[in-house]
């Protein structure tokens, strides 16, 4: 048997250090970039960079078009925000009349109003996904679509978040009661790690055995249903980790701006998130990092221009859909025949 | 005036003509959407920016031309029917061979780039748009006014409906066109020009919606706005009704506005989220909408 030529095992793949090398470049650009431009704009960048990366877990690897994930952002920011600088929590339930349940607890440290915040947007990603995945194709994304809008109203309404005004002067507090988060240097190393370990798990999650059943089920789901695979739990485990990803960007953004508001439950956040991910390139690792950043810059620069903005992102939509599908990233590993 | 439910017949029955009146406008986009949903695989997001273009294509009329509500009624959805022409050939063609989630991403954009420049231009407040002379008043049938605008509203919308669904469902063209949709390759075997169909129906659905704004126009005002929240609650419409059936979005068009304004007077509160609850509850019960027939 010795001779025998080993058909029956997987081709060694020749290892490429494409992907390593692509990291140590976005490690080093996000430790220098704080150095020569504002470290708020880093780090709002940052903050989006992981909230498209969970995007693009569902519309690269899963192929489900999410358009309200604008939903797990902007809650999880409210309620990072609420735990924070409030944080007891009043739960209506009906008793006859409407009552209220009330945990008294003093206003929360980072990391648990973070974690809140986190918590709060996988448990709307179980409801709303275990919803939008009984259908397929374009129906998900209307459906994510009404599910978000509805929610929007929602916060429009509850008292908790403020309605026009939204939470504002959140405090930043100590996190784990050593890291003090006023001072500018911590806040930013702390979202840069709240960022890459965000990253990682994607990354990781990608090239699991439960990635690779995710990729069959976007290539054809029929014939992963055929080989056994409960394709509707895949996509739901799914959903739950993207939202959960979703909301822990939108919980660290509240820290970091100690803002939330409306803006961010908009579907226009939704919106903005499709557009970076399609920028930066859909279904590559480190494409909506990149076109996360390239969008902040640009709505940074431009602000001077306030209205056209909106103008310009849907330029570059309508150019990317028609001229550049595979976005920076995807343009250039197809460019270097490597993946990114 | 008496009382229903310890409301009065006045407020019932006022908040129920406006249902019904939104109710038209669900119905009517929603059919658009369903047409071209039909044809091009594509759902268009920029249909309610082509809404809003209506509604400003019959105010810049009368502004610059002179030419008032009658005359805006036919020339607006053509003109604004012709720039979806333009759209078709321009962007959407190229993107048939692709996966049908880039047409909702480019009308989107597109969506985006229409409502900005209105918005440049004119402002997030609304430009008022009178009704026509021969629809001002009202007649008072008892237990309600019914202002005669608002009844034409609720008439045209509903016989421009039928009219499509004759259309679509009893001529030959309609033939044609369902045969299309089926299998565009056997219909072009077949000498028919198939493309050419498919750029005059995004054509006509967009008339169809640019119809709907002229028809918005003298009740909600005109401004860039004015389509970007609808577009949504008529997906979540779509979405109830499911795509696959005419009469199906013309029906839970109507039926759903009557509900929301009927939430309207009983919990107010709920009135902006009723339709996206029911679509919910719809998921659940029947995931393929009330006249879906699957995925």
């Amino acid at each position: 048997m010795q001779d025998a030529p080993a058909v029956t095992q997987a081709p060694v793949q020749k290892r490429s250090y494409a992907v390593p090398i692509a990291f140590v470049v976005m490690l080093a650009f996000l430790l220098v970039a704080p150095h020569y431009t504002y470290p708020l704009i880093v780090m709002q960048g940052l903050c989006f960079a992981l909230f498209a990366c969970a995007f693009n877990l569902l519309i690269g690897y899963v192929g489900l078009l999410s358009f309200g994930h604008a939903l797990f952002f902007g809650w999880a920011s409210y309620v990072c925000a609420h735990l924070a600088k409030i944080g007891t929590i009043s739960l209506p339930y009906w008793a006859g009349g409407l009552q209220w349940f009330v945990i008294p607890l003093p206003p929360l440290p980072p990391e648990l109003a973070i974690l809140g915040g986190t918590a709060v947007a996988a448990l709307f990603g179980l409801i709303a996904g275990s919803l939008a995945i009984r259908r397929q194709g374009i129906y998900f994304a209307m459906i994510t679509l009404a599910l978000a809008q509805m929610m929007f109203f929602f916060a429009l309404q509850m008292k908790f978040t403020g309605g026009e005004d939204g939470i504002q002067a959140v405090p930043r507090g100590k996190m784990f009661g050593v890291l003090n988060l006023s001072d500018p240097s911590t806040l930013y190393y702390v979202v840069l790690g709240i960022f890459l370990i965000g990253f990682l798990l994607i990354y990781r999650v990608i090239h699991s055995p439960f990635g690779e059943v995710l990729k069959a089920i976007r290539e054809n789901e029929a014939r992963a249903i055929s080989l056994g695979y409960k394709t509707d739990r895949y996509k739901l485990v799914a959903f739950v980790l993207s939202a959960a990803l979703a909301g822990l960007a939108g919980a660290t953004k509240a820290l970091v701006f100690q803002l939330a508001s409306l803006t961010d439950v908009h579907w226009h956040m939704s919106g903005e998130v499709v557009l970076m991910t399609l920028v930066g390139g859909l279904g590559t690792i480190f494409g909506p990092v990149a076109g996360a950043f390239v969008i902040i810059a640009m709505q940074n620069y431009l602000s001077a221009l306030d209205q056209w903005v909106t103008v310009i992102q849907g330029v570059i939509f309508v150019t990317c859909v028609l001229l550049f599908r595979r976005g920076i990233v995807g343009e250039i590993a197809a460019l270097l025949r490597i993946k990114l | 005036m008496f009382e229903i439910f310890g409301v009065p017949s006045q407020a019932l029955f006022g908040q129920l003509l406006i249902g019904l009146i939104n109710g038209s406008f669900y119905a009517m986009l929603s059919l658009g959407l369903a047409v071209i949903f039909g044809m091009l695989n594509i759902i268009n997001f920029s249909h309610g920016a082509q809404y809003m273009m209506g509604a400003f294509c019959a105010f810049f009329l009368l502004q610059y031309l002179g030419l008032g509500y009658w005359p805006a009624l036919v020339i607006a959805p053509i003109v604004v029917g012709l720039t979806g022409v333009l759209v078709e050939r321009l962007f959407l063609q190229w993107l048939y061979k692709f996966d049908h989630l880039y047409g909702l991403l480019l009308t989107f954009g597109l969506a985006l780039i229409i409502e900005g420049v209105f918005r440049n231009y004119f402002g997030a407040s609304g430009l008022p748009y009178s009704v026509p002379d021969s629809l001002k008043g009202g007649i008072n049938l008892g237990f309600m006014f019914l202002p005669i605008y608002r009844a034409w509203v609720v008439v045209l919308s509903l016989t421009v409906c039928l009219l499509t669904w004759f259309l679509i469902e009893r001529t030959r063209l309609g033939a044609n066109l369902r045969a299309a949709t089926e299998n565009p390759t056997i219909v072009r075997s077949f000498g028919i020009n198939v493309p050419r169909m498919i750029t005059l129906t995004y054509g006509f659905g967009v008339g169809l919606a640019a119809l709907a704004g002229v028809m918005a126009a003298p009740i909600y005002n005109v401004s860039p706005q004015m389509g970007a929240d609808l577009i949504i609650v008529v997906f979540a419409v779509v979405v109830i009704g499911g795509m696959g059936s005419i009469m199906g979005a013309i029906v839970t068009g109507f039926g759903l506005g009557v509900i929301e304004g009927l939430t309207k007077v009983f919990f107010p509160e709920a009135s902006n989220t009723v339709i996206f609850v029911i679509m919910a509850i719809v998921l659940l019960i029947r995931p393929a909408g009330l006249f879906g027939r699957g995925n």
